[in-house]
């Protein structure tokens, strides 16, 4: 009995032992999109990284919202380090002391970055948008140029691609209705505007696949299960080049934002984390980001050096930015669990 | 007899019932605003909440809220009373902020002056729906009802409303693949339970095979499968059924076809089994006396298979209550079931309260007809 009891002893401290010790011994993590801007950010940055310093990495890929980081720093799990985040979620994770405050002195100060890309809790990884991405072996001759064509199931029939959110689906069903895109937000700040918008994505319902994860949008325009989708242009020119596809985009009306880096509050690894955020953001290693997939960058330098080519199909493009609207994450910080809840009912029915 | 079980009734007792029984707790707790707010809690109890707030509460709750933005715990009530009131959340933050400038927070009317809504009955409602330790919020909102500033119970916003559907959804879809399941296990178990074993053998690891493999596997075969170009519409294009493509998927024709095929052999297997200990002789007995094929299986075959179609189609029922990663693949929006509810609150929004109360409302009916399925197996003449 008593050599039992020791036994059982033993493994239960082997067992608190082991959970003690379970986040000391995983690698760095490092969490971004998945996809092709995974692919392009480990080839650009995360191989290097480890390379030059020894620091082994691990990743992970997730879809956003500030809940899942809740979940993690709250409920106690340590599996993440640092995660490319949208705004909102820099906004209420920060307020929520779920993000570390960073050093912006090591990071070359804020001046070094568009104003846009420095927060107190995050760098800005890149700067981005939502377009209209189609496929131009389905769509010959002029595409859809505007909401309103992406709205237009007659002139070009088939499915659409959209983001299962009500961030980006409700600004585009107000431009496809329309409003001009200053316009947008004021008009989602009242009822009226928020009804308008879920009227007019009931006309496109039928039609719509939804998608979680940005990464899908390629293999669905690539089965052909959708004709044209809501998406981030650099996922589609990767596709073109590595896949040889021939989708197209169009910039009409996009939404642009930046992406950053934060390291979760309750990460085991904050030296080290901070060591590859200063990596990610330096200007000579960020001009390869560029090189990887299309993306507007956040350095200031880096901006300045890269090749100009590299920025078509970038935000960077002043061409492709003539009517496009800025997302105003204030806006989805206010509003985001009241439309979420609308949306995910309606999204339901 | 009772030491000898003593073991596994402990380890059940600690590692699934007792944590089981702890998360559906939360769906009737509310510790989160007592928690971080001791001093409001205890006035907001006090507080009959027919008149106006008194400005004691309106103090407490100005000094809480101060410090618990300094010590990193106002999220925890600012999230519980969002819950509750869309909005509060942000009202809570700016709130603090001015509160921690210097803006005076000492009465009901100063706090109105930071902002209007706290001279509004709304946010004092929702925090004294949250004062713990007990609450109903979260089994009311799965039923798609709230508790309003007067606290008379009422239906939430149409457009809010989502749970009931879901809920009948779930209960449909899981229905209709038992007895999908049922139509096409019976032949199937029948063919391998009359069949000499040399042959059934094989036929059975046929069936076992897909049992081993990974849910998630095999419902990604069915996605590539029925896509618009897939496998199954391409075939059908070429032998000229059809002219277009056909949706086999995101709807809800693709969630009854995978997860039939995810489950078919949680019914055959009971099923087999049952069948196997029917004694042939009672068939041959049925024909000497004169009964035709039909008439002897109708009377004296099928009603000895019954207990097993039943405990089958219970088990594949029961199973796809809390079907989650098939729908989410090859359903559509209006496909969902409510464990993709139940995963949303647990990983995407921390409202560990709201998941628990779904959970308890997809427990208790299913309790109830795993007992009805009980008794009525007992009944059927064996």
């Amino acid at each position: 009995m008593r050599v039992a009891l020791r036994a059982l002893g033993a493994l239960a401290l082997l067992a608190v032992s082991a959970c003690d010790s379970g986040s000391d011994l995983r690698p760095l993590t490092v969490v971004g999109w998945g996809g092709s801007s995974q692919d392009a950010h480990r080839q650009a940055y995360w191989t290097g990284f480890t390379k030059s310093t020894g620091i082994a990495l691990r990743e992970d890929s997730w879809r956003g919202g500030v809940g899942v980081i809740r979940t993690k720093v709250v409920g106690g799990d340590a599996s993440w380090d640092i995660v490319q985040v949208e705004t909102e979620d820099l906004i209420l994770g920060c307020e929520e002391g779920l993000f570390q405050r960073l050093d912006w002195a090591s990071l070359g100060g804020r001046k070094a970055f568009l104003p846009s890309a420095a927060h107190d809790c995050g760098v800005g990884a890149m700067r981005w948008s939502y377009v209209i991405g189609y496929d131009g072996d389905r769509i010959k001759g002029p595409g859809p140029q505007s909401w309103a064509d992406f709205w237009d199931t007659k002139r070009f029939p088939g499915k659409r691609g959209m983001r299962k959110t009500p961030k980006y689906s409700l600004e585009f069903a107000l431009m496809a209705d329309g409003v001009p895109a200053d316009q947008v937000y004021p008009t989602l700040r009242t009822p009226a505007g928020v009804d308008r918008a879920f009227r007019k994505l009931d006309e496109i319902k039928p039609h719509v696949v939804w998608w979680s994860s940005i990464s899908q949008v390629p293999d669905l325009l690539g089965s052909r299960e959708i004709v044209m989708s809501v998406t981030s242009p650099g996922r589609l020119i990767v596709a073109n080049r590595t896949e040889g596809r021939n989708f197209k985009l169009d910039w009409h009306g996009n939404i642009y934002a930046v992406d950053y880096w934060v390291i979760l509050s309750n990460s085991p690894r904050r030296a080290e984390a901070a060591q590859l955020l200063r990596y990610m953001t330096r200007p000579e290693n960020q001009v390869r980001l560029a090189r990887f997939i299309p993306t507007g960058l956040t350095n200031v330098e880096a901006n300045r050096i890269v090749a100009p080519a590299l920025k078509k199909n970038t935000p960077s493009d002043p061409a492709n930015m003539t009517d496009a609207l800025e997302l105003d994450a204030n806006f989805w910080v206010e509003y985001g669990d009241q439309l979420t809840q609308r949306f995910n009912a309606w999204v339901a029915r | 007899m009772i030491a000898l079980v003593a073991p596994l009734l402990l380890f059940l007792l600690a590692s699934f019932v007792l944590p089981v029984l702890l998360m559906l707790s939360r769906a009737v707790t509310d510790r989160e605003l007592q928690a971080v707010w001791p001093a409001s809690a205890a006035a907001l109890r006090q507080w009959d909440g027919a008149g106006p707030p008194p400005d004691a509460l309106a103090h407490s709750v100005a000094r809480e809220m101060v410090a618990a933005r300094r010590a990193g715990t106002l999220n925890r009530v600012a999230n519980r009373l969002n819950y509750d009131m869309v909005g509060s959340r942000s009202l809570l933050y700016a709130t603090a902020e001015r509160l921690e400038n210097g803006a005076p927070g000492n009465t009901v009317a100063a706090l109105a002056r930071i902002d209007p809504r706290w001279g509004q009955r709304d946010i004092w409602a929702a925090m004294r729906h949250a004062d713990g330790p007990l609450t109903s919020h979260y089994l009311l909102a799965a039923l798609d009802l709230r508790f309003d500033a007067d606290d008379r119970v009422t239906r939430v916003p149409p457009e809010q409303a989502v749970f009931g559907n879901i809920y009948l959804r779930t209960f449909k879809i899981s229905a209709v693949v038992a007895l999908f399941c049922v139509f096409l296990g019976y032949p199937i178990a029948y063919m391998l339970a009359s069949l000499p074993e040399r042959k059934a053998n094989p036929l059975l690891i046929l069936v076992l095979l897909p049992f081993w493999t990974s849910a998630l596997v095999r419902t990604a075969a069915w996605a590539v499968l029925l896509q618009t170009n897939g496998v199954v519409n391409n075939a059908l294009l070429n032998i000229g059924l059809i002219d277009t493509p056909i949706q086999l998927i995101y709807n809800r024709l693709g969630v009854y076809i995978a997860m039939t095929h995810v489950l078919l052999p949680f019914l055959i297997l009971p099923l087999y089994g049952v069948m196997k200990g029917i004694s042939p002789t009672a068939m041959r007995a049925a024909s000497s006396l004169g009964a035709s094929p039909l008439r002897a299986f109708v009377k004296v075959y099928l009603p000895q298979t019954l207990p097993g179609v039943a405990a089958g189609a219970i088990i594949v029922f029961t199973l796809a209550l809390g079907y989650y990663v098939t729908p989410a693949l090859v359903g559509g929006g209006a496909d969902q079931m409510i464990s993709a509810s139940i995963a949303f609150y647990t990983n995407q929004s921390l409202n560990w309260g709201m998941a628990a109360a779904l959970s308890l409302l997809l427990l208790v009916p299913l309790l109830l007809m795993l007992f009805a399925g009980r008794t009525m197996a007992r009944t059927v003449p064996a």
